[in-house]
């Protein structure tokens, strides 16, 4: 009778304590669950600030004039609402950072695949990435002392600020992300490609640009698209080398302001909370992550259509 | 017949040795021109750089002293130095650390080990591949939104480290994730076999197994988070703060106080930034031994993730 007590006693506590455990467990789950969903408040954060702000930016400004006037002078006593000089300088050292970056990325990229030695692969790629650790405010250095001085003793007429010399250094920034996500993706083509075409007699040129490159392209193009967006996104470099005047100009010789100069330049003043100048900086971050967005989709768009299953 | 007579002096022409050996020496030449200038394109995109780094080096290494590490800003370029801005950029990334490092190896433990396959797996994962290409500034302007007025944090230290830590999430959560992956299964299966539970094979086998990579992807993500400046700016950093925070240290009980989180900041970037957008010479000089600095803690702590993961990758075979 004893042992029956003890036997059942200990049968109950066994229970227990798998209890204790299966609660315990799915605390732990629901733990690192709301961890995860971090994330998503995070997004949901970013938008819903940028929207709400936004809408009270678009009550006083309708969304026509944002998007027609052609001049940007919201902190002048005769204000005028257009994004376009914005968006303008925005593409115009996006263009240029692009002009740099995509042949030299992709060039880099074929070259350290298809040609380098493993070793030289080893070192250089580690190095290029450490390029990336580079703060960007350095980089804003080396474009306003160093790369517009330059600029200057071959063109004297170059004004202090401009985009041209703001969109060369944000290249030479992107050098590295394109290079080395071009080159992972054309080190994932499977070698027995090569050897086909190796066999047929194609030099390592021809394999590399018509056989290695084109099965290559998703990964490319996700590489370049990385690149485009964090040319628009960039900061740093334009807020200080290619100068905060917001003027509609397709010329990189001249200063222009980007969005993301704009909002660094109002985010040093001190305006008003809720004020529509206030707002405008929202309005450009909305528009800023649009553009974002619209080339991130792209680019997964881009990757499914050319994705090749080997 | 004519016809036929026509292709057969065609083949014979395209197999002639002298035509067949003129356009192998042709294209082998295009190759070797070919990979001259992908090497000539790599060595000046490397010798770009390197020129650009010695110049700031060049710039600013005259200016590097004791006395400039700890000065105060100043109006005179003579007397400032970046005392408040180190100080600054190692307290928001003590804050950055502390918040992103839990909530990033959380999510990424849920995502890689207890996720089941649904609709909010599928969204957590798609938003982090979106947020890791939102631009930081962007995050800036949603902590001026949120932190700085919803919140009433303030424009502090409290605001920059929560700010950094939203923005290098998506890279810790990335990198811990590829890390857990390499973890093979049967390691996982091992633990189960001996009626282990799924905490304890996350917590004593997988974990600590891929301890080197998430280590080095924190560091790699911190190292990012340094040299970070336009959200900084954007919640309201100030370039010129010539005291110091309140101490978390105090001599009376209980010793530690909460008061710096709320003092205004100010980083090593911004103060850089600060110095550059000056017209004098001489504040230039201080920006770049500023930049000399910033660049040394940078490159230190990814020459310590390099060392991190070599270190790990010796001792575990799989």
């Amino acid at each position: 009778m004893n042992a029956e007590a003890v036997l059942k006693k200990a049968e109950a506590l066994r229970l227990s304590s798998r209890l204790l455990t299966h609660v315990k467990e799915k605390a732990i789950e629901s733990l690192l669950l709301f961890a995860a969903l971090t994330s998503v408040a995070i997004t949901v954060g970013i938008v819903g600030v940028l929207v709400y702000e936004s809408i009270g930016f678009f009550r006083h400004i309708s969304l026509l004039e944002f998007l027609t006037d052609t001049q940007w002078t919201p902190l002048f006593s005769e204000p005028h609402y257009g994004i376009l000089p914005l968006v303008c300088g925005t593409v115009v050292t996006t263009v240029v950072a692009l002009l740099v970056a995509v042949p030299m990325g992709s060039l880099i990229a074929i070259y350290l695949s298809e040609y380098a030695a493993r070793s030289m692969r080893e070192t250089i790629k580690p190095a290029l990435e450490l390029l990336s650790a580079v703060p960007t405010v350095v980089y804003g250095y080396f474009a306003l002392l160093f790369v517009t001085p330059a600029l200057q003793t071959l063109w004297p007429d170059v004004p202090g600020f401009n985009m041209l010399s703001a969109g060369l250094v944000i290249g030479i920034m992107i050098v590295p992300y394109v290079s080395s996500v071009s080159e992972d993706a054309m080190r994932a083509v499977p070698v027995h490609l090569r050897e086909g075409a190796f066999a047929l007699g194609a030099t390592r040129m021809q394999t590399a640009l018509r056989v290695v490159f084109p099965s290559a392209l998703s990964g490319i193009t996700a590489a370049y698209v990385l690149g485009i967006s964090r040319a628009i996104g960039e900061t740093m470099v334009v807020a200080i080398a290619a100068g905060m005047q917001p003027t509609l100009t397709w010329n990189p010789l001249e200063p222009a302001a980007t969005m993301t100069a704009y909002i660094v330049q109002v985010s040093l003043g001190d305006l008003p909370h809720g004020s529509v100048g206030y707002q405008t900086i929202f309005a450009t971050g909305l528009t800023l992550l649009l553009m974002t967005l619209v080339f991130n989709v792209a680019g997964h768009v881009l990757k499914k259509r050319y994705r090749q299953v080997y | 017949m004519w016809l036929d007579m026509f292709l057969k002096s065609d083949i014979d022409k395209s197999i002639n040795p002298n035509v067949v050996r003129r356009r192998i020496l042709r294209s082998r030449l295009r190759d070797r021109l070919f990979a001259l200038g992908g090497l000539v394109v790599m060595a000046a995109a490397c010798l770009v750089l390197l020129a650009l780094l010695l110049q700031l080096a060049y710039d600013g290494m005259g200016r590097v002293s004791w006395q400039f590490v700890i000065s105060y800003p100043s109006r005179f370029a003579s007397q400032a130095g970046i005392l408040s801005a180190w100080i600054g950029t190692i307290l928001v990334m003590f804050l950055t650390a502390l918040t992103a490092i839990p909530l990033g190896m959380g999510a990424a433990v849920y995502l890689e080990e207890y996720a089941p396959k649904n609709w909010m797996t599928d969204l957590i994962e798609i938003n982090i591949a979106n947020l890791a290409g939102v631009p930081s500034i962007v995050y800036g302007l949603m902590a001026l939104g949120l932190l700085v007025y919803e919140f009433h944090l303030g424009q502090s230290f409290l605001t920059a480290g929560l700010t950094l830590a939203m923005l290098i999430l998506p890279m810790v959560i990335i990198a811990t994730r590829e890390a857990l992956r390499a973890v093979p299964p049967q390691i996982r299966e091992a633990a189960y076999a001996v009626g282990a539970t799924k905490w304890q094979t996350v917590r004593d086998h997988v974990v600590p197994y891929s301890m080197g990579g998430i280590l080095t992807g924190m560091i790699l993500a911190l190292s990012r988070a340094v040299g970070e400046t336009a959200p900084l700016i954007t919640v309201g950093a100030l370039s010129f703060i010539a005291f110091l925070p309140h101490s978390p240290l105090t001599l009376e009980f209980p010793f530690l106080s909460f008061q710096w989180l709320f003092d205004p900041f100010t980083v090593m970037p911004i103060q850089m930034f600060n110095w550059i957008s000056r017209p004098q010479d001489e504040f230039h000089i201080n920006a770049a031994a500023a930049g000399v600095i910033l660049l040394l803690m940078t490159l230190a702590m990814n020459a310590l993730a390099i060392t991190v993961r070599a270190r790990f990758r010796k001792r575990i075979h799989w």
